[in-house]
Order: C-alpha cells, then sequence, then structure tokens
C-alpha cells in the first residue's frame, strides 16, 4: 500500500505540475558518467575494444556514413530550425534544468561536429551557425549527455518535423561504439544475450529450476497443474518474454498471469531457453547488426521447437523491436501461422480472449489497489497493438478495467502518446545514472501524485520491466512503496478464476520483497 | 542611365546565379535525402494504417502545424502568422513573372497588405521569443537571429515600397518578364527596391544550404511519412539485404 506523507481529505494541494519548466542550470548534469565498457564486451559485440588512436578521424567518417545510410539521420541533421518546441519535452530537462537535456539541445551536441565537417556554413562560417571542431571535450560531452537520453520519442511527437532525438542519441552511441567508447552496462548485456540468451545470463538450468517452482506455487493456489513450459517442442506458441518476468517483483507475478491466461485459453505453449529474452539492447546502442542478432535467436528459437506463433510478455522497447523491427530484421516469418499477428502481444491475446468471454475474473480480487496506467514510451510511441491506430492505448486499459474496479487516469498531457518516461529507459536503468534516473522520473511521478491526491491512488501498472524495476527503486523516493508497482498481468492473475479452480479465502499474491535488482 | 544600366545588369545576373544555386541546390539536397534508405520502420506512434493516412498527416502538419500547435501555442501562433502572411506574399508576387495575371492572384490581391501586417508580426514575436525566452536564448546561433532579421528586412522593404516610397512596378515587372526571355530590362533606380531584391536573392542563394530547407524536409521525416504496417509487411534497405546474402 501506498503511504503518501500528504492531505487526501481535501486539503490544499501540495502536488506540483507534472510539466512545470525548472530555470536552466547550465552543465548541472555535466559530471553524471556512466561507466565504460569493458574492453572484452566492444570486442564481443564487434567493436574495438578502447578508444582508437585515429578515433576522431573514423567518428568524423562515420557521421558521413550514417547520413548516407540513414534518412532519419540526416535529414533531422539538416532540418531543425530551432523554433524551440521541444525544449520542455524532455523528462531530463524537467528534472535536471541542465539546457544540454533539452531534445534540440542534446542533437545539437552532435549537429554541431556534422556542420563543421559535412556543410559549407559550417567549414567556412563555424561562428555563424554554431559548429564545432570534433575534440576530446566534445567526445566526452557526446559520452555523457548520449547516456542522458533515455530514447523515449516523447521530443518526436512535439517537434513541427517530427525529429528524433532518440535517433540521433542512438546514432551517436554507435559512433562511439565504432571507436571503443562502449557504455558497460548496455554492452554487457548484450554480450550475455548474445551468448547465454537472456540479459541476466541465467542459464538453461537455473531457468528449468526456477520456472518448476513457479509451477509449484500455481499449483498450490489453483488446485490446477497450470505448466509454465521450457522447450517444448511442438508448442503452439513461443513465448517471448523479459528474462526479469523469471524472477523480479513484480515482473514474475506477470508471468505467472500469462501462464493462466494461456492455461485457461487450453493452448499449447514454451518458453525457449535459447532465447529466453525479449529485450534487445542492440536497439540502445543503434546497432542494426547487433539487434539483428538477437532477433535471429528468437526467429531460430521458432523453427528449433517448431511453433505456430510468437507471442511477447510485457516489455516496452523489446515490443518495439518485435512489433517494428523484427519482420524486417529477421523475417519473413513464413512458417508461422499467418492467422495471427507477428509477433503478437500477451496483451493481445488476453484482450482477445476477454472480447470472447472466456476468462471469468473476481474485480473484487483487486480492491485493494487504487490504480492508474502508465504509458510505456516505447509501446506508445514505438508500437502498436490490436491492429489499429491508438490500439497500444486501449488495449492495456481495457484488460484492466476488466479486472479491476478502481481505476483512474492520470493528466492526459502525460499519458498515451504524451506520456512520460519512467526515467530509466534506453539503457540508463544502471545504478551508476541513480541520479539522473531519480530526477527524470519526476514528472511521471508528479503526475501520479496529483492522482494519489484527487483519487486516493496507491499503484501503478506498466507493461515494461524497464519501467517495473525503475519505478521500484525510485517510487520510495517520492513518497511511495517500492511495491507501489504492478504488471498488468499480475492483476489479471489476481481476479481470474480457472475453470475447476479451487477458491480459497484471499488467493491474491502480493509483493514479497524478491530481488528488483536486475537487468532487463 | 548608366548607373540604373549597371545595376539592371548585375541584378540580371544575380537572379540568374541565385535562381541556378536555388533549384539545383535544393534539388541536390532532395535527391540526397530520397537517397538515403530508411532502414527501419520508426513512425512516431500512433501512426497512419494507410498511406492515404499519412498524405493527410503530412498535410495536417504542413498546412496546420499540428504538432507544433499541441506542444507551443506561443510559437504557432507567431509561426503560424509568419509562414500564412509570408504564402500570401509570395504567391501575390507572382504577378511579376506572369503576362496576364491569374484568376486567383486577383482574389488574394486585396489581402496581400494585410498577409504582410501578419508576416511581419510573426516574424517579430518569432525574435522576440528568440530573445527573451531562455531556452530557446540557449540553443541559437547567430544565424538564426540573422535568418530571422533577413526577413524581416525582406518584408519591411517591400512594405516600405507600399506604404514610404513608391517604386514604379510596371518597370519591375518588365525587368523580370525580361529576364524570363534572357533580356535585361530597365530596372527603376529605387535604393529601396535594389535593397529588396537583393535581400531576398541572398535568401534564395542561402535556402538550399540552411535551415530553410526544413519545408522540403518534412516530406522525407520518417517519423512523419511512413505508415504503421511493419508487421504486415517487411521494409529492408538495399544495404540491410546485403547482410542476409
Ligand atoms: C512546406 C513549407 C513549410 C513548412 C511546412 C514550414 C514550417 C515551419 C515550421 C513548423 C516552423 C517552426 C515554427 C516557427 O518558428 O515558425 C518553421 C520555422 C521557420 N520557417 Fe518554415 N515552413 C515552410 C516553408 C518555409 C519557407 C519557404 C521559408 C523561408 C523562405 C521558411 C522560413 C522559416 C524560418 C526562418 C523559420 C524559423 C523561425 C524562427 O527562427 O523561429 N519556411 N517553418
Ligand atoms: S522542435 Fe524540432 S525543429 Fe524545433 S527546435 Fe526542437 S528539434 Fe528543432
Ligand atoms: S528521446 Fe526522450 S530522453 Fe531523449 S531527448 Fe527526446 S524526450 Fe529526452
Amino acid at each position: 500500500m501506498a503511504s503518501l506523507d500528504m492531505n487526501a481529505e481535501g486539503g490544499p494541494k501540495f502536488v506540483g505540475d507534472p510539466l512545470a519548466i525548472p530555470k536552466i542550470k547550465c552543465d548541472s548534469m555535466e559530471d553524471l558518467e556512466s561507466y565504460m565498457a569493458h574492453p572484452k564486451h566492444n570486442t564481443d559485440l564487434g567493436f574495438p575494444g578502447e578508444l582508437i588512436d585515429n578515433w576522431k578521424e573514423v567518428a568524423i567518417a562515420k557521421i558521413g556514413e550514417l547520413a548516407e545510410n540513414n534518412r532519419a539521420f540526416q535529414v533531422y541533421l539538416d532540418t531543425c530550425v530551432k523554433c524551440g518546441a521541444c525544449t520542455d519535452k524532455c523528462h531530463y530537462f524537467l528534472g535536471t534544468g541542465d539546457p544540454k537535456n533539452m531534445p534540440v539541445a542534446r542533437q545539437d551536441l552532435l549537429r554541431s561536429v556534422y556542420r563543421r565537417y559535412y556543410t559549407f556554413a559550417g567549414k567556412n562560417f563555424p561562428w555563424l551557425v554554431g559548429a564545432r571542431d570534433l575534440t576530446r571535450e566534445v567526445l566526452d560531452e557526446w559520452y555523457n549527455y548520449y547516456h542522458q537520453c533515455s530514447q523515449c520519442r516523447r521530443c518526436s511527437v512535439f517537434c513541427p518535423y517530427g525529429i528524433d532525438t532518440a535517433e540521433i542519441s542512438m546514432a551517436a552511441r554507435e559512433i562511439m561504439n565504432t571507436i571503443g567508447m562502449g557504455q558497460k552496462y548496455c554492452n554487457e548485456i548484450i554480450a550475455k544475450a548474445k551468448t547465454v540468451g537472456n540479459n541476466l545470463g541465467l542459464n538453461p538450468k537455473a531457468l528449468r529450476a526456477t520456472l518448476e517452482d513457479l509451477e509449484e506455487d500455481l499449483e498450490e493456489e489453483t488446485g490446477l497443474s497450470v505448466r509454465i513450459p521450457l522447450d517444448e517442442k511442438g508448442a503452439d506458441i513461443l513465448l517471448i518474454t523479459p528474462s526479469a518476468d523469471f524472477f523480479a517483483e513484480p515482473h514474475i507475478d506477470g508471468l505467472l498471469g500469462y501462464a493462466k491466461v494461456f492455461h485457461e485459453a487450453g493452448v499449447s505453449w514454451t518458453v525457449s531457453s535459447y532465447a529466453s529474452e525479449a529485450a534487445n539492447f542492440g536497439m540502445f546502442i543503434g546497432s542494426y547488426e547487433n539487434m539483428r542478432t538477437l532477433c535471429l535467436r528468437i526467429r531460430q528459437a521458432a523453427e528449433d521447437l517448431g511453433v505456430k506463433r510468437i507471442v511477447f510478455g510485457e516489455c516496452g522497447h523489446a515490443w518495439r523491436v518485435a512489433y517494428s523491427f523484427m519482420n524486417t530484421l529477421a523475417g519473413p516469418f513464413d512458417f508461422l501461422d499467418q492467422d495471427y499477428p507477428i509477433p503478437q502481444h500477451i496483451m493481445e491475446f488476453t484482450h482477445d480472449m476477454i472480447l470472447k468471454g472466456e476468462l471469468n475474473f473476481d474485480k473484487s480480487k483487486n480492491d485493494h489497489f487504487r490504480l492508474t496506467y502508465h504509458d510505456s514510451c516505447n509501446v506508445a510511441r514505438g508500437a502498436g497493438m490490436g491492429g489499429y491506430e491508438g490500439g497500444q492505448f486501449d488495449l492495456p486499459r481495457e484488460v484492466i478495467k476488466a479486472c479491476c474496479n478502481n481505476y483512474f487516469e492520470m493528466d492526459r498531457d502525460t499519458t498515451h502518446e504524451s506520456t512520460f518516461c519512467c526515467g530509466g529507459g534506453g539503457g540508463l536503468l544502471t545504478d551508476e545514472l541513480m541520479d539522473l534516473r531519480i530526477k527524470g522520473a519526476s514528472p511521471r511521478m508528479t503526475a501520479m501524485q496529483q492522482v494519489t491526491e484527487d483519487h486516493g491512488v496507491t499503484h501503478l501498472v506498466a507493461i515494461c520491466a524497464i519501467c517495473k524495476t525503475q519505478f521500484s527503486k525510485v517510487m520510495p523516493e517520492y513518497g511511495y512503496e517500492r511495491e507501489s508497482i504492478l504488471s498488468v498481468h499480475q492483476l489479471v492473475a489476481n481476479a481470474l478464476i480457472l475453470t475447476g479452480q479451487t477458491i480459497d479465502e484471499d488467493t491474491a499474491p502480493e509483493g514479497d520483497g524478491v530481488a528488483t535488482e536486475v537487468n532487463s | 542611365m548608366g548607373g540604373s544600366d549597371v545595376s539592371a545588369t548585375l541584378f540580371a545576373l544575380l537572379y540568374y546565379v541565385a535562381t541556378l544555386l536555388l533549384v539545383v541546390g535544393v534539388a541536390m539536397k532532395l535527391r540526397r535525402y530520397a537517397k538515403a534508405p530508411a532502414p527501419l520502420k520508426i513512425p512516431t506512434m500512433p501512426a497512419p494504417r494507410t498511406m492515404k493516412g499519412v498524405y493527410f498527416r503530412l498535410l495536417r502538419e504542413t498546412v496546420l502545424f499540428e504538432s507544433l500547435f499541441k506542444s507551443n501555442k506561443w510559437i504557432w501562433l507567431f509561426g503560424y502568422l509568419f509562414h500564412l502572411g509570408m504564402l500570401v506574399v509570395v504567391l501575390r508576387h507572382f504577378r511579376y513573372v506572369t503576362y496576364d495575371i491569374w484568376w486567383w492572384l486577383e482574389l488574394i490581391q486585396p489581402f496581400g497588405i494585410y498577409a504582410s501586417y501578419l508576416m511581419i508580426i510573426g516574424l517579430i514575436g518569432l525574435l522576440v521569443r528568440r530573445f527573451t525566452v531562455e531556452r530557446v536564448r540557449y540553443i541559437s546561433s547567430p544565424s538564426d537571429y540573422l535568418m530571422l532579421v533577413l526577413l524581416i528586412a525582406i518584408a519591411g522593404t517591400g512594405m516600405a515600397m507600399t506604404f514610404v516610397q513608391p517604386v514604379d512596378i510596371i518597370a519591375v515587372k518588365g525587368f523580370f518578364l525580361g529576364l524570363l526571355r534572357f533580356q535585361i530590362n530597365p530596372l527603376p533606380n529605387s535604393p529601396m527596391l535594389l535593397v529588396h531584391l537583393a535581400l531576398v536573392a541572398g535568401l534564395m542563394i542561402i535556402f538550399p544550404i540552411s535551415k530553410l530547407m526544413h519545408g522540403p524536409g518534412l516530406f522525407f521525416s520518417p517519423t512523419r511519412n511512413q505508415i504503421d504496417n511493419s508487421r504486415e509487411k517487411r521494409h529492408l534497405a538495399p544495404w540491410a539485404k546485403k547482410l542476409e546474402e
């Protein structure tokens, strides 16, 4: 239960405005630096281990190469008119006041160099157009500030040309990786996912043991044999889910929810130990090749297991990669059943079942929660759901409302396509960036405090593993308990009454403080 | 007459060069934008599910500045006044390069003066914002101020010829019609006119090498011009295809 220290009975409002614009505090986040990657992790990904001697030439050449190979990069570097419309749209700027966290200023860190080496004005009149040489100081500035962007794309919604700072920051990270300046958190994880199959480095044996434990829990709770199968050849559905779902709270409760829904639907399904990770950090470092390699693992697993469908669990950026990129990167998936979306989101699956009236809910099982929903940025602005425009907003809400009584919306300027990032996305979910993560969460937390004050909301629901981990870390900073973040399928699991289930007094499983220290 | 012959010749040359640079420059930029592949589907979601929907989205962005409206009402207001005013003003200038005045030119003729007010108000509003709003000042380079100053100067000298120092418009028309058939006709020797024409030529020259490419650039922006159909359709860039071989 949330325990917010504030007047809930119509007292004066203490909560601020989630959109409040701070005063500029120049360079206030300048020294925040995420750890650099170990040489081994860089080379695992096909990059030089350490900063190469001719880094400057290589970096400049890479800018030109990207401009030729990626229209977004080229067009966005050229077309910004510095109108300033995006300057107050980034949660990191709102939270820190550092002007270099304003989207356009973040782009300018790279644009200034592009102009110096690739444009007439920048070559001849650098002072006129704010062009500058690439120096070690500039490179360090890139490293720090491109690792203060969660690639949430909120800025791109509000830019008159759709300039997407996420594209620039992905490109910048790719340039830095190309010269041997990778970030530890991302590169270490990608290396693990490429070798072991998941971000946690969880081996098949440990995974099997975990899933068997969970099956026992389910049997104890329901009196039924609700399975979480691993590597079962010939299953209809391959479930690809973030590895956090296997052992962290509240993620696990979501996994139990998927299992119950699949059980009730009577479909055969399986998890793969070879591709036991939905997350794809290749996107965060802008690496098409690494992203593709990880997607090909999923394809391989689907082929090896002979499944007919692929369903993704609750994960934000994974869903963006799956929905928007996977067909391109690892398709065509003509060996799968074409009657279903490829891939399908677990929310689409559950929503379908609800529409067909096949799920029987006891909503009162969730009555101890007063809920609001956090649209995760990669689902909201990077993917779709349900096969129609805006389905990614409706489906989760409809599922929540189908199994809960107390649901409230946050300020519309902070939800749907305008949602604020949790503050931990895009490869920033690492402890050394905690200061940034806490500050970056402030717009979302302020919007939540508003509904707490107005409607007594106690819990936040999300469908992203990064959001869940981030919130369980930062919510205590804002007066909530760390268990105040829930999975949507946790609510489903609580309320779903399985056919033939033994009902006891209180079956709602609650968070019991399992480790939340996860990397996905 | 000698001085004005020289200036007519100079301006004739200037306008040939400026037109060439503008057309070739923009064409080269557009070719570059068109040639660079968009390797992945990245429309800002929710995005249209049909091509018709995409055209409609681009139309709204061009005609209404939809995203900007969502974003910031002041920038939208000033930006919209400026662009709308400028559009009408530019269209009105067609009368200097056509023999017969088209019917729609007649139609917008009376609005010309109001349009120039709108344009100036919008430009001044944008300039004031640039100086006074801390965040916008932070991201502005000298060129960003100069661009607005240039446009204000163009509009200002143009309006001065309407209100303060009228010029022989028939002669100006004669000069430009002449250019179209490679003849150099006399140009009225009015300082205001010459400054106006020089500034406009300057604008044409810098257009393709500056942020003014934002107009055409909008139509190449992948976050705005892509369809949301990535689950149904593969979208492979030529360089990415090579990875599969
Ligand atoms: C399809 C055509 C065009 C579209 C959709 C378009 C749209 C926009 C938008 C949305 C802005 C940002 C808001 C603002 O500051 O007004 C802008 C800025 C600007 N536009 Fe355009 N524009 C177009 C054509 C042009 C042309 C032809 C010119 C000049 C010759 C121009 C000059 C400018 C300038 C100078 C700015 C920056 C204003 C500032 O400094 O704040 N635009 N445009
Ligand atoms: S909103 Fe777009 S055009 Fe305006 S300053 Fe930001 S990135 Fe540039
Ligand atoms: S993508 Fe998100 S984090 Fe990055 S600059 Fe834009 S708003 Fe900020």
